[in-house]
């Protein structure tokens, strides 16, 4: 601010300019502004995608599209947008089922890690943890199918013939053999094949709970449990809504293994028991993709379409839970 | 609802290391007891046996008694867990729940006793326990805000509220005031002059003008050196310790020839 005593022409060389690592900061900023952009672009190139080629086959008018695809019948009430429909709601179903199944186990297992087991066995348990991810969904799939599916069908049969009255449970009609090929077992194999993201990430979450507050519950005469409550739980909240998230985004795509147990249908029903009655976008596109025609791959990217805005809600909605109270979230 | 604590030949153990040797010394009711000494003379670990907050700490236990009124807290059928409900503990940081209210904070310990607390009672509860903290009149017209909007100043004194709300027999506060400013120091100093009226209050701290200012009695604590268990040098009335300790190393600590 005060005159300077340099000549007017040149500044004079000072000692205050440049420094070693000022080139090195340089780059580094644009390589990670690069990789954040590099996201944007690659969701934008998705999504541009997804709605160029779904565009065809969502303008034309169902007659004609059921003239042309093979899947579309719209004399069986089947137009493209119903097709859609159908799927939607068989996806929402299965993987509700998953989530119903694997939160609270994952979230168990994740506290039995962080707060319960000696430190030996919880290493070890978090290991066999990470190693059921990294079992191929193909893998589980022929699991499900060969196992769990005749281990399940006699706990069905059970459940429909004592809580058939419940819409949930309603047994398949008469003369439709029980097969456990149902949307209830495509849950529960995708439950298992979620639980390991889950429990990941929320057991990461409950190991960073500051021990602060931990004490701050035990010393005024907390049991473990209740300082779980007080002090961990809400502090790894918006943690397990996003493990829980991450599960239901796997689970909202997963194809291979619904599509091996499943027997699929195409309905609202909320039986979960009866096969014939759901299946998933995902799995849809897989089955007939290899028949499909032009149009037909058109009607398909139009369902892989709807697939990317229902994960694209899910995942808003979560950050929305997350952030209604964000004063009390104790992040700062 | 204060009591006297008698502590009778205790160790310390970390696993196989013994961080604090033979302690014998008498807490009386109604009275600010300060444990001073240099960083790592076990103060803080000692206290922390008072209500057995020790143990969380994996490997930690330890051999010897603590009596309050007469019950061994390290006798048969003793649960830690309601030993803390009757000896409560205020930290170095302030750490109130950042996800509750300010008010939710101050009952957080007596709903684990009560389950179901009214409107009313909580509500007077939570004003009694406030005003016990000297913070009722800065907070009152915020209690539904989370706790950590507050000050460390006043997220201390909320600290306090929370532990006098379950009417404790005994407040331990380890260095309470170590990460505040003077004036919030003040403040919580001026407090505890009032809660020992009611309280046994036992204090740590590394500051020797504050155990000169608020306690009755003093309790030196020294290390030998690294890796030797820390022990009691001597215990006396305060007045005397800081004008006419019997121990050389006590008179080298306070008048600051180290430490």
């Amino acid at each position: 601010m005060t005159q300077s005593t340099s000549s007017p022409e040149a500044p004079a060389e000072n000692d205050y300019g440049t420094h070693p690592g000022a080139a090195a900061n340089r780059v580094f900023r644009w390589l990670s502004t690069g990789a954040g952009a590099l996201i944007l672009i690659t969701l934008a190139a998705v999504a541009t995608f997804l709605l160029a080629e779904a565009w065809p086959a969502l303008a034309m008018s169902s007659e004609e599209l059921g003239e042309t695809v093979s899947f579309i019948k719209p004399e069986d009430g089947q137009s493209l947008m119903e097709i859609i429909g159908y799927l939607i709601f068989g996806t929402l179903v299965i993987s509700i089922i998953a989530l119903l199944i694997a939160t609270p186990v994952a979230i168990g297992i994740a506290l039995f890690i962080s707060h319960y087991a000696p430190r030996r066995l919880a290493q070890g348990l978090g290991y066999m943890i990470d190693l059921l991810a990294a079992v191929p969904s193909v893998v589980y799939g022929l699991w499900g199918v060969a196992v769990l599916v005749p281990f399940l069908t006699p706990f069905y049969q059970f459940l429909a013939d004592y809580l058939g009255f419940i819409p949930l449970f309603a047994p398949p009609e008469s003369g439709e053999i029980f097969t456990g090929r149902v949307a209830m077992s495509a849950g529960i194999v995708l439950a298992i094949m979620i639980l390991p993201i889950i429990t990941a990430v929320s057991r990461e979450v409950f190991l960073q709970t500051p021990t602060l507050h931990e004490e701050a519950a035990l010393a005024m005469g907390a049991t473990r449990w209740e300082m779980i409550k007080m002090a961990v739980f809400p502090f790894g909240r918006s943690g397990m809504i996003g493990a829980t998230m991450l599960g239901l985004g796997r689970a909202l795509g997963e194809t291979m293994a619904v599509l091996m147990i499943i027997s699929p249908g195409l309905t609202f029903s909320a039986a979960i028991l009866q096969p014939n009655q759901h299946n998933t976008i995902a799995a849809y596109i897989a089955l007939q993709f290899p028949e499909a025609n032009a149009m037909g791959v058109n009607s398909l990217i139009a369902m892989g379409l709807a697939l990317f805005v229902i994960t694209l809600l899910v995942n808003m909605l979560a950050r929305w839970v997350v952030s209604r109270r964000k004063d009390f979230s104790g992040a700062n | 609802m204060s009591k006297r604590i008698d502590i009778n030949n205790l160790n310390v153990y970390y696993g196989e290391f013994l961080a604090v040797e033979d302690v014998s010394l008498s807490i009386e009711p109604k009275s600010i007891t300060a444990f001073i000494g240099p960083s790592g003379c076990g103060k803080s670990t000692f206290l922390r046996t008072l209500n057995r907050m020790h143990e969380v700490i994996p490997g930690a236990r330890v051999e010897g008694e603590v009596l309050i009124d007469g019950v061994n807290l390290y006798g048969d059928n003793v649960d830690p867990v309601t030993v803390r409900r009757h000896v409560g503990m205020v930290f170095q940081r302030p750490n109130p729940f950042p996800t509750m209210s300010i008010a939710e904070n101050v009952l957080a310990g007596y709903r684990l006793n009560n389950k179901r607390v009214s409107k009313s009672q909580a509500d007077d509860l939570v004003e009694e326990s406030l005003r016990g903290a000297n913070l009722w009149n800065e907070v009152k017209d915020r209690l539904d805000r989370p706790g950590s909007s507050l000050s460390g100043g006043q997220q201390q004194r909320l600290c306090i509220a929370r532990a006098i709300a379950i009417k404790p027999d005994v407040l331990l506060m380890d260095e309470p005031c170590s990460a505040l400013d003077p004036i919030s120091t003040l403040a919580i100093e001026d407090l505890m002059a009032e809660l020992k009226d009611q309280y046994t209050i036992v204090i740590v701290t590394h500051n020797m003008q504050q155990a000169a200012r608020v306690s009755d009695r003093t309790a030196f604590f020294n290390i030998a050196g690294t890796g030797k268990p820390g022990k009691l040098i001597e215990m006396n009335e305060t007045p005397v310790m800081f004008s006419t300790p019997s121990e050389k190393a006590t008179e080298d600590y306070i008048s600051g020839r180290f430490g």
